[in-house]
């Protein structure tokens, strides 16, 4: 049987982001993931590092996203220093386009909120369809406008998720491929077990996506997160002429173009549905008419782990202290603050961070 | 029924596809043939009309046994779709394509998907550069456009690269050399499948007669060798080949690689048909029971686009693919079903006889499918090495879907046609399993690349 | 080097290859034409900046890609020539060496 500081379950963005800064944080750390062809939210990320709108109505999530946005130029430095890749980071501000009047005019009211309940820390700019075009010259005529953020930028979601596995090893970070079939409180320690090994830890950190569900009870928490289908098409590589991310289109490094989204109710099912699919095409189009003639070569879906009210679940159990639940929609954008901020604070032996107490499951027995 | 509503949808216009058309027609059935090319034909019949009025004797008489077919299908009822690109096929029986740049929907009661087949990856140092194609390149150029390269170089294995060595040499185009691949022990192995070859005992003498026409013609024959690659910088300018341990240079600016076809999967995968591992011919293969049925009910496949059985095999199964389609939405009896197919399954048992032998002699060698040189690029549109993804199974990729993700390798433009096979193999190699047990990449629409523009100009159906 | 061997040749028409005038049978797709004239380097790979051209022939590789009147990844095997039609090597560099 094996000795781990801590186990994490779960090997996507949140697992690895908090397995590295375990790792990073001294302790022996084990990770398990999933077989090949199992539902991946990782593997679904459009790639945007995302902060106006986070948490209009809730300045705890703003003020977390926006502590974790700040710490993402060092996060991606330190990651490229030690493995290598490059993640192809860039915060130079997004656009969040406004397609007609109405959201245009919501749009600035939530901004507003947003900059007055961070005490002006958070800042956007409201631009119309003229000032629009001086710097995205391309923009579709019918465009009313967009809010800008200077907060706002994107990654390479794929490779953020390689360098955290690879950094994640060179600490001496152990991963196993192999489905978690049992986790039992034993004292003060924990026993994880696959279907071949058992291994002890006296933490475990449940970061698996859906099977937090089924994993959770175990150690005493909850985390009740439903699926929500959103389908991303991909282009061929265009000559780059789109240098900020936006809400709808991103270009990445190498010119491909990520059009999304849709938010689907259809369960588990990670298949793709030609009407939806039209509607990001067409949506595209508005923003970006010159897409008119641009290829798609693949259309994909993936599953959002999503809360009824959106917001992430941050718990320490109190019935088995050691063992904590995280769960988001936001990977990418929180990587940062869950690599350096969670992590170190779990491997200091403590609670979570009071600012994430709200982030209790328990919001939800009501 | 209603203008885009069918009967019968068919994907591909080669044997397969036209020969279903033709008998599903003659049946009254109302027939949709949905083709990329200009012409049907497929690319083993590519361009034979065109053709007749050309001089072209030394194109072979399989290649003219095609003739018949095609016009057959030309007499046929059949409503015929010429560059039409397929991007969709949903599993219920909605087909989406595109022609001259507008997006159109279609609706089939019965699918057959007969799609054809593709080149096998060739995957060895130097494939990449610039003036390397494959044998069936020059197949096509000189079907389609009467257009030879002279000066190449030949390398590989399989009945195609013998045939258009045939072709050039009756044309009387100098070939720089011919290196041939196929693995000595192949020929010992193949021996005790000869029996089941002999029902088509016709093929295999023509091969042999290429081979020795080859050896007469004088033209530079090399064989048995243990190694070979392409050089160059910017584009090609020699072929090395390692024989007795000694590596030889043939200086030459063109090279046609070939190791055999495999079936073009992603559109019976993109419609969720399900696939098996063939290990005697390395490939993946679409599930069929005895009519062409796959495992998702009302689709089809016919033809190489399931297992590669060559041309008169895939016109055989085309048509018992038909007459199952027929009896499927009650045009025909059951009973008609097994009669009429009688003299087509007789035929495709004799053509099926000679597989064994011909799929185990010129089953390409292990090094040629799954490189050792790691800066052999594997993913030709990403242009990811062995090296990358050697990198990323040691970081815990124990997939083609994770190792898509930690490389790029297969979210090109090709989907995986080129890199597919040889990553399911890499990485079964590496991980010391079956291919079987790797699997493919997970394929999703379109399956051919569609504008946003036709994509969004689409009505619903 | 690629040459013609039908003894029935169809009429000639003009194709502009970076701007040079080159006259081809009318009947043949984009990529035959440019490799009879002797032309084989068709684009600049993104990543490495690789010469490529076409491949396969059957348009399954991707390889042949080509700018045709103004558009980027013309499948060149794929597409007829006619007349006055303007072809150009694709370039189409990654952002960051954009930047440089």
């Amino acid at each position: 049987m094996s000795n781990f500081d801590s186990v994490v379950v779960g090997g996507g963005l949140i697992g690895a982001s908090i397995a590295y800064g375990l790792a990073r944080s001294g302790q022996r750390v084990a990770m398990f993931d999933e077989v090949d062809n199992a539902i991946r939210a990782a593997r679904g990320n459009f790639g945007l590092i995302w902060v106006q709108g986070k948490g209009a109505n809730n300045p705890y999530y703003a003020t977390w996203t926006r502590q974790s946005a700040k710490q993402w130029p060092d996060f991606s430095r330190e990651l490229k220093e030690l493995t290598g890749i490059d993640l192809a980071f860039e915060q130079n501000g997004g656009f969040d386009f406004c397609l007609n009047e109405v959201e245009f005019a919501d749009r600035q009211i939530i901004m507003e909120k947003m900059t007055v309940d961070s005490d002006d820390e958070f800042s956007y700019e409201m631009l119309n369809n003229g000032q629009l075009k001086q710097v995205l010259p391309n923009i579709g005529p019918t465009v009313i406008g967009a809010s800008f953020s200077k907060w706002d930028g994107h990654v390479n979601p794929l490779y953020l998720l390689k360098a955290l596995h690879k950094a994640f090893k060179q600490l001496g970070g152990k991963l196993y491929i192999n489905p978690i079939t049992d986790l039992q409180h034993q004292g003060k320690a924990f026993q994880v077990s696959t279907a071949t090994t058992n291994y002890a830890c006296e933490k475990v950190i449940l970061a698996a996506g859906f099977s937090n569900k089924t994993l959770a009870p175990k150690v005493g928490l909850n985390v009740p997160v439903y699926p929500q289908r959103g389908e991303i098409l991909v282009t061929e590589k265009v000559k780059p002429f789109l240098h900020h991310p936006t809400g709808y289109v991103r270009q990445t490094q190498d010119g491909g173009l990520l059009l999304g989204d849709s938010h689907e109710d259809v369960g588990f099912d990670e298949g793709t549905n030609i009407n939806e699919i039209q509607q990001i095409a067409k949506r595209a189009i508005t923003i970006f008419p010159y897409l008119d003639s641009v290829k798609i070569i693949r259309a994909w879906s993936s599953l959002r782990i999503l809360t009824r009210d959106g917001l992430p679940i941050y718990d320490h159990s109190e019935s088995c202290p050691g063992a904590y639940a995280l769960s988001s929609h936001s990977g990418v954008t929180l990587a940062a603050v869950h690599a350096l901020d969670v992590a170190s604070c779990i491997a200091k032996g403590d609670s979570l961070s009071p600012s994430l107490t709200c982030f209790s499951a328990k919001r939800f027995d009501v | 029924m209603s203008n885009n509503e069918y009967d019968i949808i068919i994907i591909g216009s080669g044997p397969a596809g036209i020969s279903a058309a033709t008998l599903a027609d003659h049946h009254k059935a109302r027939v949709l043939v949905l083709d990329e090319n200009c012409a049907p034909g497929g690319q083993l019949y590519r361009a034979i009309e065109k053709n007749q009025k050309n001089d072209n004797e030394w194109l072979g008489q399989s290649y003219q046994d095609g003739l018949p077919l095609v016009e057959a299908f030309r007499e046929s009822h059949v409503n015929y779709q010429r560059s039409a690109k397929v991007w969709h096929l949903s599993n219920d029986k909605v087909v989406h394509y595109s022609v001259n740049g507008k997006a159109y929907a279609a609706k089939g009661r019965q699918i057959l998907i007969a799609t054809g087949a593709q080149e096998r990856p060739f995957p060895i140092p130097g494939w990449t550069l610039n003036g390397v194609m494959s044998a069936g390149a020059a197949q096509i150029l000189l079907k389609e456009s009467g257009v030879v390269c002279e000066n190449a170089v030949f390398v590989g294995t399989g009945p195609l690269l013998y045939l258009i060595a045939h072709q050039y040499i009756s044309a009387g185009i100098a070939i720089k050399a011919i290196i041939d691949t196929t693995p000595r022990g192949n020929y010992l192995r193949a021996i005790k499948y000869v029996f089941g070859a002999l029902g088509s005992i016709k093929n295999i003498l023509q091969g042999w007669r290429w081979k020795r026409e080859i050896i007469r013609s004088g033209t530079l024959y090399i064989y048995n060798i243990s190694d070979v690659k392409i050089n160059g910088i910017n584009s090609v300018v020699s072929v090395e080949y390692c024989q007795k341990g000694k590596w030889k240079n043939i200086d030459c600016k063109y090279v046609f690689l070939h190791q055999g076809i495999t079936p073009e999967i992603n559109t019976s995968l993109s419609a969720g048909c399900n696939k098996s591992w063939n290990e005697r011919q390395a490939c993946w293969t679409i599930d069929i029971d005895q009519y062409g049925q796959s495992s998702v009910k009302g689709i089809s496949v016919a033809g190489d686009a399931s297992s590669i059985a060559g041309g008169v095999a895939a016109a055989q199964r085309g048509s018992i693919a038909a007459l199952n389609m027929l009896c499927n939405i009650d045009i025909i009896s059951s009973n008609n079903r097994e009669v009429f197919s009688k003299p087509f399954k007789r035929k495709l048992n004799a053509e099926m006889a000679a597989r064994p032998f011909i799929d185990t002699l010129f089953r390409p060698h292990s090094r040629y499918r799954v490189p050792t040189s790691s800066n052999t690029i594997i993913c030709r549109c990403e242009e990811v090495t062995l090296a990358q993804i050697q990198e990323s199974i040691a970081l815990g990729c124990k997939g083609p879907s994770q190792l898509k993700s930690f490389t790029r390798c297969g979210m090109g433009p090709c989907q995986g046609r080129l890199c597919g096979l040889s990553v399911s193999e890499i990485l079964a190699k590496e991980l010391r399993v079956s291919a079987k047990q790797i699997g493919y990449y997970k394929i999703r629409p379109p399956i051919k690349p569609v504008t946003l523009g036709e994509l969004a100009s689409l009505d619903e159906v | 080097m690629f040459r013609s061997i039908n003894n029935n040749q169809s009429e000639l028409i003009t194709i502009y290859f970076e701007g040079k005038a080159l006259r081809v049978q009318k009947d043949l797709n984009v990529a035959t034409a440019l490799l009879e004239a002797g032309i084989s380097n068709f684009r600049e790979t993104t990543i490495k900046n690789e010469n490529r051209g076409p491949y396969c022939m059957m348009g399954v590789c991707f390889d042949c890609l080509i700018n045709i009147d103004g558009m980027d990844n013309q499948q060149s095997c794929m597409v007829k020539v006619s007349d006055g039609m303007k072809i150009n090597r694709q370039i189409t560099r990654n952002t960051s060496q954009d930047e440089q």
